[in-house]
């Protein structure tokens, strides 16, 4: 199949679109801009709806509207606009709706800057609204990697009734990659019993509702969602593995973090360390199992973040003390540097002390 | 005016009174007993005098009130 | 004998929740008997909101959504969207459409989204308690303004109607009242029309209904209702404040 040269932002919607997404409600902000310029003129072509709502607040619950009604949604942005979502994320996952959020990670907090960052992370995966609930949480690292996971988000989705999010920053939104989009095969997305689309005479009705005002229904409830997080942490952990096999030292790294890190193995190799990379695609559920098994065969991790440490604690989690596990980060739109992770890394490898 | 036929279904009534100050014949009183939530009830004393306009009804927020006319015979 | 008065399909069979003497309950039926005389209940789509009628997901008999505290337009609009040919309507409260829910509201009367939002106006905050509402009158006491709201301190009521007559997008506004069986019998004709203007696809179409909160304005179910004649009429005058026509149809 041929390759098409493809920006990573306009990506996310041509493989939304593919996936049988026709609804995005959006509000302004850099670093996403191109997806919603994209989905602006693609949208019209396949019959779909593109709409700019008033605020990321307004466009959070647009999508509540549009899911509960049956569709395949979706809504993108940045830190400070996913912040507004977090209530509509809430309620999404207490409804148990399916929708794709885009977040392309900025520096932060407050207004931050523009420039890429990780440190939405916790937002993230440790759910930035009110409630037990979880999102999934799917973390590309190349554009290719985008139009696959843009498929899996809108099919996770939906086999999980779940709010999935798709997390990056503007360096993988913005750079330009060649990537193989496949015959334009638009999938039918499955049938929705449960949506609210007008009650049949004699018919079931439909309630698209977060609200169970007796303690004991809500906990049921709870309990209910528990259940559905335990079975996809059982079953949705993605990561890649780089060099892990004789690994002494391993970098846990993912997104843009991770794609200069695997030039810093490549390097360390070089030069006869036995160095490996493990990328988590999926940041919920975390690959803890990957994790598990090969914690006692290494010396040591490395956790190379674009923030000030967030992720490390869940790598902390699965390794269970069992080694010590070091960070790395840059922060506020700042980038790691390979020759400056190396040092780390070359630091760290014979039991040198942490910086 | 064909014969009509108020009936106030007394377990749904909250005893608020608004049916009684919009009754034109005024023949919706308060019982004296109390209903199953711990409310006086609104009851209606002479039927015969009741024209079925529905006004009650109109006014009642609870749906305790239904209405039923006899057909005028035509010709 | 003829049944003249009967509860609506569209209404579940079950007691409210509502105080005694509180309106919500006629506006409910209200909304149900139109959705039956126009024959809709296969194709409405309620979004309840935050407040004392969220219940109102439960009393109606068809499909409905619970939104987020004001966000009930930005639902609609989503389920219109997906559903164009579907009767979608929010109904809201004052402290959900013109406190929080203000932004929701006037943007989707600004983009002339073809819902319906039934906006009851009771001029306080009921479920949490008796707060002041943007709606709250001067001098009304409330469990937020104790000693009676002060323009100095919370600014002036906000009139909703007049607020969204300027914006293009909104096809039919009109505001009602349920004090007396009179006004009770015109705030379903509005309720009635603007559902036929939104199927009509014309706009953004709200009814205002003002109502009253016995509990909270701590007066009897039938003083409440001539409070709000003698107070919230005069400050909010009834009747229609964009109708189609105007919009050149």
């Amino acid at each position: 199949m041929a390759k098409v040269l493809m920006k990573g932002n306009e990506a996310i919607g041509e493989g939304a679109v593919r996936a049988g997404c026709r609804y995005f409600f959006g509000y302004p902000i850099t670093p996403q801009s191109e997806l919603p310029h994209y989905l602006a003129k693609r949208m019209p072509e396949v019959g779909g709806l593109y709409l700019q709502s008033e605020s990321e607040t307004a466009a959070a619950n647009m999508v509540f509207g549009a899911a509960g009604a049956g569709a395949r949604v979706m809504t993108s942005s940045s830190g400070p606009g996913i912040s507004l979502m977090q209530e509509g994320i809430s309620y999404i996952a207490g409804a148990e709706l399916p929708c794709v959020i885009v977040n392309m990670i900025r520096g932060g907090p407050g207004l931050g800057n523009i420039a890429p960052a990780q440190s939405d992370y916790f937002q993230a995966v440790k759910g930035g609204g009110h409630g037990d609930y979880r999102v999934i949480c799917l973390a590309p690292a190349s554009v290719q990697e985008i139009i696959d996971l843009m498929q899996d988000a809108f099919d996770l989705a939906d086999k999980y009734r779940n709010p999935v999010m798709l997390l990056a920053d503007g360096v993988l939104g913005q750079m330009m990659e060649p990537v193989e989009l496949g015959e334009e095969k638009f999938v039918q997305p499955p049938e929705k019993p449960w949506a609210a689309t007008g009650r049949k005479k004699g018919g079931p009705k439909r309630l698209i509702n977060s609200l169970y005002i007796v303690p004991e229904e809500c906990e049921q409830h709870n309990l209910k969602l528990a259940k559905k997080y335990a079975v996809i942490s059982r079953e949705e952990q993605r990561w890649e593995e780089y060099h892990l096999d004789d690994a002494r030292l391993v970098i846990v790294a993912f997104g843009t973090s991770a794609r200069v890190c695997k030039a810093v193995v490549d390097r360390a190799r070089d030069e006869g360390m036995a160095v490996g990379l493990l990328r988590p695609i999926t940041v919920w559920p975390y690959p803890t199992g990957v994790i598990k098994r090969i914690r006692e065969k290494v010396d040591r991790f490395l956790v190379v973040e674009m923030n000030m440490g967030q992720m490390i604690e869940d790598v902390r989690l699965a390794v269970e003390g069992a080694r010590p596990v070091h960070f790395y980060g840059r922060a506020g739109g700042m980038m790691p540097v390979a020759r400056d992770i190396f040092n780390e890394v070359k630091k760290l490898y014979n039991g040198g002390a942490e910086q | 005016m064909g014969k009509a036929l108020v009936t106030f279904r007394e377990d749904r009534c909250k005893g608020c009174k608004l049916c009684t100050a919009v009754c034109p014949k005024q023949i919706i009183k308060m019982a004296d007993h109390i209903n199953v939530m711990g409310f006086h009830p609104a009851v209606v004393e002479n039927q015969d005098k009741c024209t079925g306009c529905a006004l009650c009804a109109l006014m009642c927020p609870d749906l305790v009130i239904e209405v039923a006319r006899e057909e005028k015979k035509v010709g | 004998m003829k049944k003249v008065f009967t509860r609506p399909e569209s209404l579940k069979d079950i007691p409210f929740h509502y105080c005694p003497g509180c309106t919500h309950g006629i506006v409910h039926r209200l909304v149900a008997e139109v959705i039956d005389e126009m024959d809709m209940y296969e194709r409405a789509l309620g979004v309840a909101p935050v407040g004392c009628s969220v219940f109102i997901y439960n009393y109606m008999d068809f499909d409905m959504y619970q939104a987020a505290h004001g966000r009930a337009p930005a639902v609609a609009t989503g389920i219109k969207r997906v559903l164009p040919d579907r009767l979608v309507f929010t109904y809201q409260g004052d402290g959900d459409a013109a406190a929080i829910g203000t932004g929701e509201l006037v943007h989707a009367a600004a983009r002339g989204e073809k819902i319906t939002v039934i906006f009851i106006n009771n001029a306080v905050y009921a479920m949490t308690g008796g707060q002041m509402a943007p709606t709250t009158l001067l001098g009304q006491k409330t469990t937020t303004t104790p000693a009676g709201r002060d323009a100095g301190i919370n600014g002036m009521p906000v009139k909703v109607c007049e607020m969204l007559a300027p914006l293009d997008g909104s096809a039919y506004l009109a505001r009602v009242s349920v004090h007396n069986p009179k006004n009770i019998v015109a705030a379903k004709k509005a309720i009635r029309k603007a559902f036929d203007i939104q199927m009509r696809g014309d706009g953004f179409t709200l009814v205002e209904v003002l109502s009253s909160c016995p509990t909270n304005w701590g007066l009897s179910p039938l003083e409440a209702l001539k409070w709000l004649e003698q107070n919230m009429i005069p400050y909010y005058p009834l009747g229609e404040y964009k109708t189609p026509a105007e919009v050149g149809k």
